[in-house]
């Protein structure tokens, strides 16, 4: 859907982008991750051709982007608002003209969004009359009114308490279902591989990873198990159960676990299973839990950085 | 719809159906009318006749009742007058001055006067101070007229008036009668008003600017459409609202002057009426000239130069004040950079003073040329008649200029509108307008 090529974007005294190819595939929902400063804001502007780049291109299905495809886009930023002293309706039917709807077609669709968010009432108030989670409602009706193709969010999680953030993360599953392609950056990496599809990391101004969740994780697997077992009472594992594996560690259950058991962890071959592991337990042990322990977004995106700058 | 114009129509719709708007459309001439005449009424506003004991050793007032708001008491001029009259002064809160006048032995006009004092417990109007100080002139020449044996009555029928009535030849040979005062009023007032509109809807332009920055709403606004057309279509709406502010304000003076001058000057404007006045010597002719010079003037060209001017000054200043806020995150800030634009501004104003006395000098030339200042200092000029190519090269200048600013303004605007946070200084809107597309 949208494949952006070999994007440069100097400052000054710094380099937004340099040489960042990405490519986020139709329905997919992307998440652009990265510290502060990486450079993610400079690229969503790009695609909105708020700004241009030096160098390198963007192509919305395989052309490049023009001037009207601001229509096919919808654009929440990080630094977002609306006017305080503008009634919230005037001001919805204003921002949807200028993303190019006939008024009464905006009219129309608004109506439509106003009374499926309880929102109705609402239409005559000025912005600065409406609570703040009121405020980021139309703000949001704003951004999706026109049925965009692509949604671009610039840190839609940031400013929220947990519960808007929560609403608004439903939203974004529900436009995804829907089929609508979405990108939004995030600085905090919790939860995001639960969420998108695919991942594009960026680092000081450069693309350090990029791929699906799935893919990514995979090629980061490390071959290490997680496996809870409990022995029966007063018995402990034969000395030699484990011995054809390398054990990383066998320790109690911290206190904290309202079971009474041992954790264990085991590092594989790459063509190990976990089968035999359980293997050798099971005539000793009851097996109360057993997973491959993959490192998290958080935890891959570190050790590519480290990786990058070493 | 261009976007421009979608902007615009909010800029405009928004601004208009305030109430701001109708309560300052309504009441502005009356307030700029105040404002014109209020310093004048205030300072003729009568305080009341002052009264001024007099101790003349020399005799020189004798006779003088006082001057206009002041009345004279004459002490009698023992050696104890004036140290008694400092004491009335002090005591009695009844007397406002205490005018002292030596003795002189030989009656010596210059001596009194150079030894004279008026004495008071709080500063007396200066008009009041002029005018016994022209009173003292006019005795001590009288008195000096007589030391020289010469009786002052023939000297005052000897004085005679002269007053040119000047003619200016025209590029076409006619003549025409130079009102020169009215000239210079309207010329000043026309200035003045450009000058006040610029200032007024150019901060308007401003602060809608940092209004869209601190709402946050302007990176929503610009996903949509380009920092240029938002720019543009602030100026063109807010130029919008002066406009049609304007010329509701010329509608209202104009029916009230048609409303005035049905009742008061029912035929002062009618040929004939001149043509009597001419008959009369003295003071009608001078009335019927003054009324012919008025006629003289071109107004279409006043007006139509006027909105010209004003829409120009407004457009060229407009998208650099459209610069300025976008530079900045609250409107205290914006001082630094308000500073070299109000300058020119300023300095115009200025000037104007000096052009009135000579609307043809070099001076009053390459200041109506220079867009920055052409705008209030042409519109002083006008009314005197200025050649076609100097009108026409300075609209076209004009014209250039504000292509120029909006140019120089959009590229600081594409950039400013996006920085939050940082205070930028002149360095960094150097560096904007030299960093790329």
């Amino acid at each position: 859907m949208i494949r952006a090529e070999h994007i440069t974007k100097k400052y000054a005294e710094h380099t937004a982008l340099n040489d960042v190819s990405l490519h986020i595939p139709k329905g997919s929902l992307y998440g652009l991750l990265g510290p502060n400063g990486a450079g993610k804001t400079t690229f969503l502007r790009i695609l909105n051709q708020i700004i241009d780049p030096d160098q390198g291109q963007v192509l919305l299905d395989g052309r490049p982007l023009r001037r009207e495809d601001i229509a096919r886009i919808g654009y929440l930023p990080e630094e977002r608002g609306l006017y305080k002293k503008m009634a919230v309706g005037e001001q919805a039917l204003y921002l949807a003209r200028l993303k190019g709807l006939s008024e009464s077609e905006a009219k129309k669709r608004l109506v439509h969004w106003f009374e499926k968010l309880g929102m109705e009432a609402w239409w005559d108030k000025k912005i600065e009359e409406l609570s703040k989670g009121m405020a980021q409602k139309v703000q949001f009706v704003t951004t999706v009114l026109h049925q965009p193709d692509v949604l671009i969010f610039d840190e839609p999680f940031s400013g929220f308490d947990p519960v808007a953030a929560q609403q608004i993360r439903e939203e974004m599953l529900e436009l995804h279902r829907n089929g609508t392609t979405l990108l939004f950056s995030t600085h905090r990496m919790e939860n995001v591989e639960e969420m998108c599809t695919h991942i594009g990391l960026l680092n000081r101004s450069k693309r350090v990873l990029e791929g699906t969740v799935a893919d990514i994780i995979r090629s980061h697997r490390t071959h290490r198990y997680n496996v809870v077992y409990q022995t029966p009472a007063g018995t402990d594992l034969p000395a030699d159960a484990l011995q054809a594996f390398s054990v990383l560690s066998d320790d109690a259950l911290p206190a904290a676990d309202w079971r009474e058991g041992r954790s264990l962890s085991v590092q594989l071959e790459p063509s190990g299973q976990l089968n035999d592991v359980l293997a050798a337990l099971l005539p000793h042990a009851a097996v109360l839990e057993a997973h491959e322990a993959v490192p998290s977004m958080n935890d891959i995106f570190i050790e590519t950085v480290q990786k990058a700058t070493a | 719809m261009n976007p421009i114009w979608i902007v615009a129509q909010r800029e405009f719709l928004t601004r208009v159906r305030k109430r701001t708007f109708l309560v300052m459309t309504l009441l502005g001439p009356l307030f700029f009318g105040l404002l014109m005449v209020a310093p004048a009424l205030l300072a003729s506003l009568p305080e009341g006749p002052k009264k001024i004991l007099v101790v003349d050793h020399s005799y020189l007032l004798v006779g003088e009742k006082g001057v206009s708001d002041a009345q004279y008491e004459f002490l009698k001029p023992s050696p104890e007058a004036l140290k008694s009259g400092k004491e009335i002064l002090e005591t009695n809160s009844s007397y406002d001055g205490l005018l002292y006048l030596p003795p002189s032995e030989n009656n010596d006009p210059d001596f009194i006067l150079k030894n004279a004092k008026l004495f008071t417990l709080e500063e007396l109007p200066i008009s009041l101070v002029g005018a016994m100080e022209d009173q003292l002139e006019q005795k001590a020449y009288e008195q000096k007229l007589r030391l020289e044996g010469v009786d002052p009555e023939v000297v005052k029928r000897a004085e005679t008036n002269a007053r040119l009535s000047s003619v200016l030849i025209g590029e076409e040979g006619e003549e025409e009668n130079s009102a020169r005062e009215f000239k210079m009023i309207l010329g000043l007032f026309a200035g003045y008003l450009i000058y006040m509109f610029v200032f007024l809807y150019a901060t308007q332009i401003m602060r809608g600017v940092i209004e869209e920055k601190t709402s946050r709403i302007v990176e929503v606004i610009i996903s949509s459409v380009k920092p240029m057309q938002l720019m543009l279509g602030k100026i063109i709406g807010i130029a919008g609202v002066g406009f049609l502010q304007f010329v509701i304000w010329v509608g209202l003076t104009a029916t009230l002057y048609v409303g005035l001058s049905a009742t008061l000057l029912a035929d002062a404007f009618n040929p004939e009426t001149i043509a009597q006045m001419q008959a009369q010597p003295e003071t009608g002719g001078m009335a019927a000239e003054a009324l012919s010079a008025l006629q003289s003037i071109n107004y279409p060209l006043v007006l139509t130069s006027f909105l010209f001017y004003f829409i120009g000054g407004y457009l060229l200043y407009g998208a650099l004040f459209a610069a300025v806020g976008s530079a900045v995150d609250a409107e205290s800030d914006t001082q630094q950079f308000m500073l070299p634009l109000t300058l020119p501004l300023i300095l115009a104003l200025l000037v104007s003073m000096r052009i009135m006395e000579s609307p043809d000098s070099p001076l009053a030339f390459w200041f109506s040329i220079i867009p920055f200042t052409s705008p209030v200092v042409m519109m002083v000029r006008i009314p005197f008649g200025v050649p076609m190519w100097e009108l026409g090269l300075s609209m076209v200048l004009l014209v250039v200029g504000f292509l120029g600013t909006t140019w120089l303004a959009s590229r600081i605007y594409r950039i400013g509108i996006l920085s939050y946070g940082k205070k930028a200084s002149f360095k960094d809107l150097w560096k904007w307008l030299r960093t790329a597309e």
